[in-house]
């Protein structure tokens, strides 16, 4: 009973941060309809340089500050940059260079940083506690992730459902036509989104590599978490990303605790397959739109 | 007096010409209709006027400014409004939030409440439902909500789609009474499109036919209306 608990404990966790990063994909993809790939590998980078302001003396907290807004600026730079001239084109031409991005991306984080581990401290103890003489295999740093990934979700949901600018977010999301013809400037919407996005997965990652290591493809099982995240809870849906995370979180640390760790990626695997099969559109996926 | 001026206007799918040379004005407090079967042109007019497709050729004149300049958005904010096809509330949304959308270039924060409540003046089922999401509503509502949306940022030019789509009659009936009395009392610019002839050239003051893309007649909407082969061979009825 004891073990279930602390692999339960660990999975959500771990389902938060894939929360984070199935939210950043799902803001991409309802306002853009594309899935960017290289989102784990942007805040790999992103990561790194946190890790470098660290090593200048900066402490945990203003890394932290820094990394979300060099995420910000990384994700509207991307946006900018590489997906606006291909907006309107064929989704093929989006997947192709969202990947090839990721190629990029951990190409040049190799070649600055060589594959070298390194080591990113938490904020908090990653022990767990003793609660009135159990073991509990839950840390204070888990205790700071549910925090931090609920704060996240928070502020998204003032964003969207209390601003004005969150309402014309929505608005490009669901209907850019529609946006359009009402006087919504699209463009800059679609940019900020993917800043948005972006440094969702940029939080992810700084809760994620102090458990892990700091490598160039450190991102590249957690964001295939996300995506599983993402597809089982609705690919449009931040309530989803939300709940999907949960759920792929506690599956995998079942699947991890029983049958062994090796086995989680399946699990993720089956996870998908088994969503596919049940509800191809996700849990919290919106009503099929009614043509009357 | 303000016009609304299209000449020459020609828009290509590829290929294909979807408008040829089409050349008409829309008068200040006027109703101008646009007729003509399935597959004349006339969404495509609309589109091409508020900026969504572009021509090949032609000018759109509004207020000093050629409109087929200019993108969209700023198309919107210099005073036209397009009710697009298929009533396109943003589902998603509340009432309440599908008309803030509409008010937010125009009005700063103090205003926008008012001029919302002078929509649920104009169609006062929507006021009952203003916390619900816009899928919630019956085809009417739908389209008096795409229509309100439209009107809430005041508009000088109001581009209509195929309000009647779908709708009874006598629903119809209400909201194209409502459409003649605004374009009066607020000197709008109102263009309809309309496969309903009929209800249309009920309150049009003028009436352009379109068939395969090419204006056939322009002319006043009693005349048309009065003119049985016309009707017959272009409007169905």
């Amino acid at each position: 009973m004891q073990f279930f608990l602390n692999i339960t404990l660990g999975g959500i966790a771990s389902g938060m941060i894939v929360s984070a990063v199935a939210l950043g994909l799902v803001l991409i993809f309802r306002a853009t309809n594309i899935v960017n790939f290289a989102q784990g590998a942007m805040a790999m980078i992103t990561t790194y340089i946190a890790y470098a302001i660290l090593h200048q003396g900066a402490n945990y907290w203003e890394a932290l500050l820094a990394a979300l807004a060099v995420g910000l600026l990384f994700g509207a730079t991307t946006q900018y940059v590489l997906i606006r001239p291909i907006q309107n084109k064929s989704p093929l031409n989006a997947i192709i260079i969202t990947f090839g991005f990721l190629i990029f991306l951990e190409g040049i984080a190799g070649a600055i940083w060589g594959s070298t581990t390194r080591v990113y401290p938490a904020p908090f103890s990653e022990s767990g506690q003793k609660i009135g003489g159990t073991q509990i295999a839950f840390s204070p740093f888990d205790v700071y992730i549910v925090v931090a990934v609920l704060t996240l979700m928070a502020v998204m949901l003032v964003l969207f459902r209390a601003t004005n600018l969150g309402l014309r977010m929505r608005a490009v999301a669901f209907a850019p036509e529609a946006a359009r013809l009402l006087g919504v400037r699209v463009k800059p919407l679609l940019t900020l989104g993917w800043a948005l996005a972006a440094s969702a997965g940029v939080l992810a990652a700084l809760l994620v590599v102090p458990t892990s290591s700091l490598t160039p493809n450190f991102m590249d099982v957690i964001l295939v978490y996300g995506f599983t995240a993402a597809v089982v809870g609705g690919l449009d849906s931040p309530v989803g990303a939300l709940v999907g995370g949960l759920i792929t979180g506690l599956s995998l640390a079942w699947v991890g605790g029983y049958l062994g760790g090796s086995l989680e990626p399946m699990g993720a695997l089956a996870l998908v397959i088994i969503s596919l099969m049940i509800r191809p559109e996700g849990i919290f996926a919106r009503p099929p739109a009614r043509r009357v | 007096m303000a016009v609304l001026d299209i000449e020459d206007l020609s828009v290509s799918y590829g290929a294909v010409n979807a408008l040829t040379d089409v050349t008409f004005s829309a008068q200040e407090g006027e109703v101008t209709a646009v007729l003509g079967a399935n597959g004349a042109g006339k969404t495509t007019l609309l589109r091409t006027i508020t900026g969504l497709v572009h021509p090949r050729k032609g000018t759109i004149r509004y207020d000093g400014e050629q409109l087929e300049k200019m993108s969209v958005e700023r198309i919107v904010r210099h005073g036209v409004s397009h009710v697009p096809e298929g009533r396109a509330v943003i589902d998603e949304m509340t009432i309440d939030e599908n008309l803030r959308l509409g008010a937010l270039w125009r009005f700063a924060r103090n205003e926008r409440s008012a001029v919302i409540e002078e929509i649920y003046e104009l169609f006062p089922p929507l006021e009952l439902r203003r916390r619900q999401h816009a899928n919630t509503l019956s085809g009417g509502e739908r389209q008096m909500l795409s229509i309100g949306r439209a009107l809430v940022a005041r508009p000088k030019v109001l581009l209509l789609d195929e309000p009647s789509l779908g709708l009874a009659p006598i629903v119809t009936a209400r909201l194209m009474a409502v459409l003649r009395d605004l374009t009066v009392a607020s000197k709008l610019i109102v263009v309809l499109v309309e496969q309903n002839a009929r209800s249309a050239l009920s309150i049009a003051q003028r009436a352009v036919v379109i068939n395969l893309g090419r204006v056939v007649v322009c002319d006043d909407a009693d005349a048309v209306a009065g003119d049985s082969d016309l009707r017959h061979h272009y409007l169905g009825y």
